[in-house]
């Protein structure tokens, strides 16, 4: 049975085109939005990998000479109070912000996809506790889950990754047991079964990759959630710890003092935050009109 | 109906306790404990004095007779004490309560009378310059933090009227008051509202293609009628739904946004209780928390089987 076959779902959309290249010129023209919003997560990601080369200053070395400096030719954005150049903060900052959303999407996405594999191809049982587990997990708010998570865990990049993957878990769960429950009633599944296959080579040879694309939809979508979570936690000081410069720990530093003062050092990085949760919205959106059928009229 | 509801309340009982056990492992999991904050800001030197701390606050026991202690008192209404601030939990919590009720609801007020209406428009005028405009619009909300927006209203006030909307609990008049709230909801309320737009739009999209509005449009009732008497109401039922798990999770943002405006509701208490590591108010306020949401969504439920009378439970 065919995987997420990108030809087929492009075709369903109306696409009558030829070629990797052809498929994007489609996506572009369709979805005019989303490719703005590719655009922007591009730039993100290229932003974070090319930092170094992006920036002229250390995002961490301080200069007292400079403190509070208005945005100037020497400064694009400003420094904060101890000098540090905001402007390469912000770049930097990226890395933080890529490296927690998909760190996080990754280690959630694994998770739930188990889950959620193992609990609509086995059902009974297994089925009923593990929904009530991730009922239970879904009953407080994302953040209030992941506030208690990153206090438990304590301070730390990496726990910041646990702490805003495991509220995500019920999310990617529920989906994907809703698709494998479908799913598992396909023809091609009972074929499988006729000719003898064992239920695990059915469940992630058949089954798991049609979940793909749901997956790919809810993933992107909760990109930016991931993103606001973290600057979140970091503006509460419980996500990412100094030195790392991140976007939500500047606001934090800036918050309360500085807004009549030094209002850059508001702006600019929030203004980061939500460019790129608006790039990845964008994206979702249309990656969602893509490939769910029920969108296509 | 009878049925339903049993069950239905036993799942509420199941989900509560389970969220009881998580919450109460998890502290404990947290590195250090109140003990350790006390002692290193009581300036003991002598292990023995945390020893002493650490049996006076019942830290020394085990977690499952720790555990039976704080679900016993809590089913007596002994919510225990905060180690932070040495005084009744209840007494911490209760005045916390309305200021965070009020601001939910007037944050969950303003989502709902700016998003659905905006999201109505949006679906009616499909496809031009206005939905575009107003799908951006939708779409900064939901991309925006809550604590920034929350940051450049303060910003705003401070650069043309002088002065930042200070909490109070003795607000001077009416519009003081109204403003002293209205301003920490909007911030929190804008995602909100955002996001009613859109299940508003797409909602009333759903709704706009039924056949039954195709017959209507054929038997010549105007626009009007046919978006506003008959599209409209059955695009409202999933909003409904929408609009009271808004409610329940709009905690998340209050937390922050309660935290930028100093407001001293419970929302911000759970960010201090955490920091502090005081488990009795942690443990309290994240139930309270569970036990506002899963009623909600309770409500809701059986609010929407009220609305909706293809809905019926336990049939």
């Amino acid at each position: 049975m065919s995987t997420l076959d990108f030809n087929a779902e492009l075709a369903a959309a109306g696409a009558n085109v030829r070629g990797r290249w052809g498929a994007v010129r489609f996506f572009i023209r369709r979805f005019p939005l989303g490719a703005i919003g590719g655009v922007i997560m591009a730039v993100f990601v290229l932003a974070a990998i090319f930092a170094p080369f992006l920036t002229v200053y250390d995002p961490l070395s301080t200069n007292a000479a400079a403190s509070l400096a208005r945005p100037s030719a020497a400064h694009w954005l400003g420094c904060d109070f101890m000098g540090r150049d905001v402007y390469s903060r912000i770049v930097y900052g990226a890395r933080i912000s890529l490296a927690v959303s998909v760190g996080s999407m990754l280690l959630g996405s694994s998770i739930g996809v188990t889950l959620g594999l193992l609990s609509g191809y086995l059902l009974g049982w297994f089925d009923l506790i593990v929904q009530r587990f991730l009922e239970m997990m879904q009953s407080l708010p994302l953040l209030v889950m992941a506030i208690i998570m990153a206090a438990a865990l304590g301070p730390s990049l990496h726990n910041t990754i646990i702490a805003i993957a495991i509220p995500l878990v019920p999310y990617v769960a529920r989906v994907i047991r809703a698709n494998t429950l479908s799913l598992r009633e396909q023809p091609f599944v009972e074929a499988a079964k006729a000719i003898g296959m064992s239920e695990r080579r059915i469940a992630l040879r058949h089954v798991l990759p049609n979940t793909l694309a749901p997956l790919i939809v809810l993933a992107t979508a909760q990109l930016g959630s991931t993103i606001l979570t973290e600057s979140s936690l970091s503006f509460l000081g419980l996500g990412v710890p100094e030195p790392h410069p991140s976007w939500g720990r500047m606001l934090s530093e800036s918050a309360a003092e500085y807004v009549r003062t030094a209002p850059w050092l508001v702006i600019f990085p929030g203004l980061a935050i939500s460019f790129v949760v608006f790039g990845t919205n964008l994206l979702g959106d249309a990656l969602r009109d893509l490939l769910d059928p029920r969108q296509r009229s | 109906m009878g049925a339903y509801l049993v069950r239905r309340f036993g799942l509420m009982v199941l989900t509560l306790f389970g969220i009881s056990v998580l919450i109460f492992v998890l502290l404990r999991l947290t590195p250090g404990n109140i003990a350790d904050i006390l002692f290193d800001a009581g300036g003991y030197v002598d292990p023995a004095d945390k020893l002493k701390i650490e049996h006076d606050l019942g830290l020394d026991k085990s977690i499952p007779l720790q555990y039976i202690d704080w679900i016993g008192g809590l089913l007596h209404g002994d919510l225990g004490y905060s180690y932070q601030t040495e005084k009744p939990a209840l007494e911490e919590i209760l005045p916390r309560i309305p200021i965070t009720a009020r601001l939910a609801a007037i944050a969950l007020t303003f989502s709902v009378l700016i998003g659905v209406p905006l999201g109505v428009i949006s679906a009616v005028k499909q496809n031009t310059v206005l939905d575009y405009f107003l799908r951006v619009i939708s779409l900064s909300g939901l991309s925006m933090p809550a604590f920034w927006l929350g940051l450049l209203i303060l910003m705003g006030s401070v650069a043309y009227f002088g002065t930042i909307p200070i909490y109070s609990d003795q607000p001077t008049g009416f519009w003081n008051a109204i403003l002293m709230y209205s301003v920490p909801a909007a911030a929190v309320g804008f995602r909100s509202s955002a996001l009613m737009m859109r299940l508003t739009r797409s909602s009333m999209l759903e709704v706009l293609r039924q056949d039954y509005i195709r017959t209507a449009r054929s038997k010549g009732a105007s626009e009007g009628t046919i978006n506003y008497y008959h599209a409209l109401r059955n695009a409202l039922l999933p909003v409904i739904t929408v609009i009271g798990i808004e409610a329940a999770f709009l905690l998340g943002g209050l937390i922050v946004t309660e935290t930028v405006f100093n407001i001293p509701g419970v929302a911000r208490f759970l960010v201090e209780a955490i920091r502090w590591r005081d488990y009795p108010m942690v443990q309290n306020l994240v139930m309270f928390i569970a036990i506002v949401v899963v009623t909600i969504n309770f409500a809701i439920d059986m609010l929407y089987a009220a609305v909706d009378p293809r809905i019926k439970y336990g049939a």
